[in-house]
């Protein structure tokens, strides 16, 4: 199995962990990330501005039908759910999920979908469930799931929840989070193994 | 908590495969006469799974029969796999674009016609015809609101939006450059904001498909916002056709805000007028 996409959840904390999460990633990294971040309808643009700052990777508010390209980082639009389909990225105003849009679990599910064991699911800090059933979904396709380590999280409520969801892969502190995916999707050779 | 009892369905979920969803279209195209197939494929997934699981079903072959014996069933589904839960003055920054820019263009028309193609429950074109309202144009105006959904179409004819969003739309009434109270425009009871029916005087409510009816007048604005994310690339490049052929030349076609036309749509034809804003001028 080869991951092709990294699909990212975070909620209450998640800029500083999102921010430290990007820095650490480098060009040529070899996949597209998504990621949706619980967020307001406010300031529409500012999230990803804030995320650019901190990364050498492209970061970008997703338009419907962007193709996914590795390097580039795909952030959920304020108020839209954010899916990814084979290549794509698609917007949908269906309603939102226990009370999120952007939600979690749309992206993970659509990912689990769309490209089966090659996905990579992150859940980072947050104080709520979102992004446990999109774990499930992405662990039933075969794909990995990671968590932040609770203890490490601002608000553990997310990562835990979905540890007891779901059998994760990997329990990592945030600093080692993107060393892990910067070793684990190689442009040559991106197989990873399993615990 | 509410993840734990969806996981109870997740084995049924997973059991969704592209052959059942396929099967399940093609049936409805058959009875019903409404295709389906040449929607976005991950929108239409999840919707097909939250159709089973508020339905309660545990397979897509129920599902298939409940539809194919019952149109009142067929029509719940048709709601939901179509329906967008959206707001009045969605995106405040374009309506106060629209008011600023395009409504002094209008006032120069002895009458404009307006499309709303995919107005689901009607916030939107609600928010259209207060500020047509406001800009003095509600004597010379009509506003043209069409949806795939007939039970969208009824929610928007009634025009009643639950009392505890209207907190939001008058603060994007305000931001989207309106002068007054939103609470001007509704009556409240305990739990709804009833629009006021004057506004609906110059609204004609249908029922439309713009995969599959043509044009039925000339517009000069069709706003078809958050509608072309549900298609595929090839329903998506008709319906802009239909639109094109709908308006007139320096007509004003809006999009949602994440959507544009792309290089192989028929961008050509258009001229964006406002920058950031999804608001383009056909120019041949």
């Amino acid at each position: 199995m080869t991951a092709r996409i990294v699909v990212v959840g975070a909620s209450l904390g998640g800029l500083d962990a999102l921010r430290t999460v990007l820095s650490g990633l480098a060009k040529p990294f070899p996949l597209p990330i998504a990621i949706v971040q619980h967020r307001g309808k406010e300031n529409p643009g500012l999230l990803a501005k804030m995320l650019q700052k901190n990364t050498a990777l492209i970061v970008t508010d997703a338009e419907h039908g962007d193709i996914l390209t590795a390097a580039t980082v795909y952030v959920a639009p304020a108020d839209y759910h954010l899916m990814v389909e084979s290549d794509r990225c698609a917007l949908s105003l269906e309603a939102p999920v226990q009370h999120a849009r952007p939600a979690i679990d749309v992206l993970f599910e659509s990912a689990a979908d769309a490209y089966g064991a090659d996905v990579i699911a992150v859940v980072l800090t947050g104080n709520n469930s979102d992004g446990a059933y999109g774990a499930c979904r992405v662990k039933a396709a075969g794909g990995m799931v990671l968590v932040q380590d609770p203890d490490d999280c601002e608000a553990p409520m997310m990562p835990r929840t979905t540890m007891t969801a779901v059998e994760v892969d990997h329990v990592l502190k945030l600093e080692q989070i993107s060393p892990f995916l910067m070793k684990h999707c190689r442009p040559e050779e991106n197989r990873y193994e399993r615990r | 908590m509410i993840f734990l009892r969806k996981l109870g369905s997740l084995s049924t979920l997973h059991l969704i495969t592209d052959d059942q969803i396929k099967s399940l279209l093609e049936s409805i195209v058959e009875i019903y006469g409404i295709d389906f197939r040449e929607y976005a494929p991950a929108s239409l997934r999840r919707r097909i799974s939250s159709v089973l699981a508020s339905e309660r079903l545990e397979s897509i072959r129920e599902l298939e029969e409940q539809i194919l014996r019952s149109p009142i069933h067929f029509q719940r589904f048709v709601h939901r796999v179509s329906v967008s839960v959206t707001s009045m003055f969605r995106d405040p920054s374009f309506y106060l674009a629209f008011r600023n820019e395009i409504v002094p263009m209008l006032a120069t028309y002895p009458f404009i016609r307006i499309w709303h193609a995919g107005c689901s429950s009607g916030e939107e074109v609600y928010s259209m015809a207060i500020m047509l309202q406001e800009a003095g144009l509600d004597n010379r105006v009509r506003l043209y609101a069409t949806d795939i959904d007939a039970l969208s179409v009824e929610q928007a004819k009634a025009g009643i939006f639950p009392l505890s969003c209207m907190k939001e739309y008058s603060s994007n009434y305000l931001k989207s450059g309106g002068q007054n109270s939103l609470s001007r425009y509704y009556t409240a009871d305990h739990e709804n904001a009833v629009l006021a029916s004057q506004l609906r005087n110059n609204i004609v409510f249908a029922q439309h498909n713009l995969a599959s009816d043509s044009s039925f007048n000339e517009f000069h604005v069709i706003l078809c916002r958050n509608v072309l994310i549900y298609f595929n690339d090839r329903l998506r490049e008709r319906v802009l056709e239909l639109l094109h052929d709908s308006l007139i030349t320096f007509g004003i076609l809006c999009l949602g805000s994440k959507e544009s036309l792309r290089l192989d749509d028929i961008r050509a034809c258009y001229q964006q007028l406002i920058a950031n804003e999804k608001v383009y001028k056909k120019v041949m």
